[in-house]
């Protein structure tokens, strides 16, 4: 997973934004790497396109700073930043041919015409385009206009690629593939990316890190795993895949790891080294547990550290997977447990009593 | 198919009916009269039916004619060309730059054409005759010793009036046009390296291209044949070829030779509007 040189392309430091009162972005400061696809992920209205146009020089912040490849941005207009751009709406000149459209920056500099050509067809075979060049704009579907708009981008040899929100318009698979297309992408010319998404499985896939934003400030900037495995609050958790919320309360804290009493599952000792740094243990009052991290033990005999008994109340098949709902004996709350189907394994129907194995290493602990 | 036609190309056809009657009556009829007309000879009291194209020749030959048809064709280039160069910036300004109350500005416009041409047309002599509002304004100011006389009954007060009685003509479909221009395209030009000159050039102009056509058409068409503003603030310097069509069929009692003339200025300004559309689509590109 881990790309890019490690030094920063671009510093983000205390940046906001005000529209009159409202204050969009409450002091961003982040840094991206060089040659990295880092995602901004937050819902929608959270200032991820906000912060993007700042980046590309379309708007000024309020206070703070960018610096790209180390130059203060501060007086430079977008034209003069070495950052382009794949719009939502993709913005394809409606006047101009798909060649013209992949040349129009080309042009801007000066290239000679012969140059632009060639740059043109590389960039559209790199988009799987080749041969289209002399389409014009309204006889491309919607996946062809996202590649034209990228082929557009990279042709300019920027040091940055911004995209927001690039495939939303897109059908399920077609943006499934090019998820994976993208990322391929990415990885082989190994141009930095900022990918804006609201979808949180986009960003797992095609990230090497994400910055999780909420109202204008970023919660957590981890990589997918990381962001995964240990969300730092109960709000990147459930924006993040599914999470099992269940309440605790606090016990003790000593070289052992952090203890607490979980409904349901009882008292249990989080080691050391999945306890977040910044704990205030006075205020625990909920651990999560993704729903994977819990296995239903049939008869044959399955390792678990712990096991709790339960009634399953209800399920949903997937062909790979069965997503059961399971009350826990003693337990607030239904729990969701994902169980991968495997050869011999029947579904479960509701009722029937089973046995939820778990282990202190698959509890969340909470900021 | 057969002769039955199926509901939906029923109620189409009630629809169009009424409005395509009153087209035929009002519009076909009277062209084809006017064509008719063209081709006959207008003798001392009754008309020869005998078709000829003597009426097209003299129309094309004597000087007097020509003269008139071309001061027509550049006196109207002329209040096109003025009219749409003043109105684009105006409908720049507004589709660009006025974020709030954009119906009340587009209603403003059009304050200045609730009277009627004919008054609008009286009130630009009040301002530019020997004794208007802007000789007595001038002199009153010291700023000229004498009346100035190159403002009322010439060429130039035809060209004043008629651009701004067009104007809001212009001002609308060029507003339209760059209405419907995607914000988002100036920002791609910007992003790939476009200044703000750049910009308008590549991207704003070629896509306001329908509406600056369309403004040019508008204004061009019915200038090449108006006859109210020469006949009152041109003199005699400012008379057009509506004027002289005008003529053929009263004083004259030339009926044949002023129709001739009605379809010459038509097939002319038929021509030129078909080069200044292609033109446009030329520099529009394939803008769809
Ligand atoms: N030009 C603007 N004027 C006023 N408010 C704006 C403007 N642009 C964005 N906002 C507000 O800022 C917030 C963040 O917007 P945006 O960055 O577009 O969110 P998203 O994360 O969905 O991309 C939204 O509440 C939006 O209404
Ligand atoms: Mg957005």
């Amino acid at each position: 997973m881990a790309a890019g040189t490690g030094n920063s392309i671009i510093e983000i430091a205390g940046v906001t934004r005000d529209f009159g009162s409202f204050q969009a972005l409450k002091g961003i400061s982040a840094d991206i790497r060089e040659g990295e696809f880092f995602s901004l992920l937050g819902p929608s209205g959270c200032g991820k396109t906000t912060l993007l146009r700042l980046i590309a020089g379309f708007d000024e912040p309020t206070s703070g700073t960018i610096a790209i490849d180390g130059r203060p941005m501060a007086d430079i207009p977008a034209n003069r930043r070495p950052t382009n751009m794949v719009f939502q709406s993709y913005a394809i000149f409606p006047h101009l041919d798909v060649a013209e459209n992949v040349g129009y920056g080309l042009k801007t500099r000066r290239m000679p015409r012969a140059q632009i050509a060639a740059e043109v067809e590389k960039a559209l075979e790199m988009v799987d385009l080749a041969d289209y060049g002399r389409r014009a704009a309204h006889e491309l579907s919607g996946g062809q206009r996202q590649r034209v708009a990228l082929a557009r981008a990279l042709v300019m040899r920027p040091k940055v690629v911004l995209l927001d929100e690039p495939l939303s318009a897109l059908d399920k698979k077609l943006r499934e593939q090019m998820q994976v297309e993208l990322r391929e992408l990415q990885q082989s010319i190994g141009i930095t990316f900022i990918l804006v998404t609201h979808d949180q499985e986009e960003a797992l896939i095609m990230s090497d890190r994400i910055a999780v934003m909420f109202e204008g400030r970023i919660a957590q900037l981890a990589s997918p795993e990381e962001l995964y495995r240990h969300p730092r609050t109960k709000r990147v958790a459930s924006f993040i895949g599914v999470m099992n919320f269940l309440p605790a309360t606090f016990v003790s804290r000593d070289a052992a790891g952090v203890t607490v009493d979980v409904t349901a599952l009882g008292r249990v000792t989080i080691p050391p080294a999945l306890v977040p740094a910044p704990l205030d243990s006075a205020t625990i009052d909920t651990v999560g547990v993704r729903p994977e991290m819990f296995t239903i033990l049939s008869d044959r005999v399955e390792p678990a550290e712990r096991a709790t008994p339960g009634t399953v109340t209800g399920n949903s098949y997937y062909g790979d997977m069965t997503y059961y709902t399971v009350q826990l004996d003693g337990g607030a709350a239904p729990i969701t447990i994902s169980m991968r189907n495997t050869a011999g394994r029947s579904v479960l129907p509701s009722g029937s009593r089973v046995s939820v194995g778990w282990g202190a290493e698959s509890i969340v602990l909470f900021e | 198919m057969g002769l039955k036609l199926d509901r939906e190309a029923r109620s189409g056809l009630l629809l169009v009916g009424p409005t395509a009657i009153y087209a035929a009556l009002m519009l076909a009829a009277p062209l084809f009269m006017i064509v008719t007309f063209s081709f006959w000879t207008q003798n001392y009291l009754d008309i020869d039916r005998t078709l000829t194209l003597a009426n097209y020749r003299t129309a094309w030959s004597e000087p007097i004619y020509r003269v008139l048809m071309v001061r027509s064709l550049v006196i109207s280039l002329i209040v096109t060309a003025v009219t749409v160069l003043l109105a684009f910036p105006i409908a720049y300004f507004l589709s660009f730059h006025v974020t709030r109350r954009k119906p009340l500005w587009l209603f403003l416009i059009t304050v200045p054409f609730w009277t009627s041409y004919l008054i609008r047309v009286f009130l630009w002599k009040v301002i530019l005759g020997f004794n208007g509002v802007l000789n007595t304004a001038l002199l009153d100011l010291g700023l000229i010793d004498a009346p100035l006389t190159f403002i009322l009954y010439n060429t130039n007060a035809v060209v004043l009036t008629l651009a701004h009685a067009w104007a809001a003509f212009a001002i609308l479909p060029i507003f339209v046009a760059l209405e419907k221009i995607d914000r988002s395209l100036l920002e791609a030009a910007e992003d790939l390296g476009d200044g703000p000159l750049r910009r308008f050039l590549r991207i704003t102009l070629p896509l306001a291209m329908p509406g600056v056509v369309g403004a040019t058409l508008i204004v061009l068409i019915p200038t090449m044949g108006d006859f109210i503003t020469p006949r009152l603030v041109g003199g005699t310097e400012g008379m057009m070829i509506a004027n002289m069509i005008q003529v053929q069929f009263g004083r004259a009692n030339n009926a044949p030779l002023g129709a001739a003339l009605a379809v010459s200025a038509m097939l002319v300004v038929g021509v030129v509007s078909l080069v200044i559309y292609l033109a446009g689509r030329k520099f529009g590109g394939r803008v769809r």
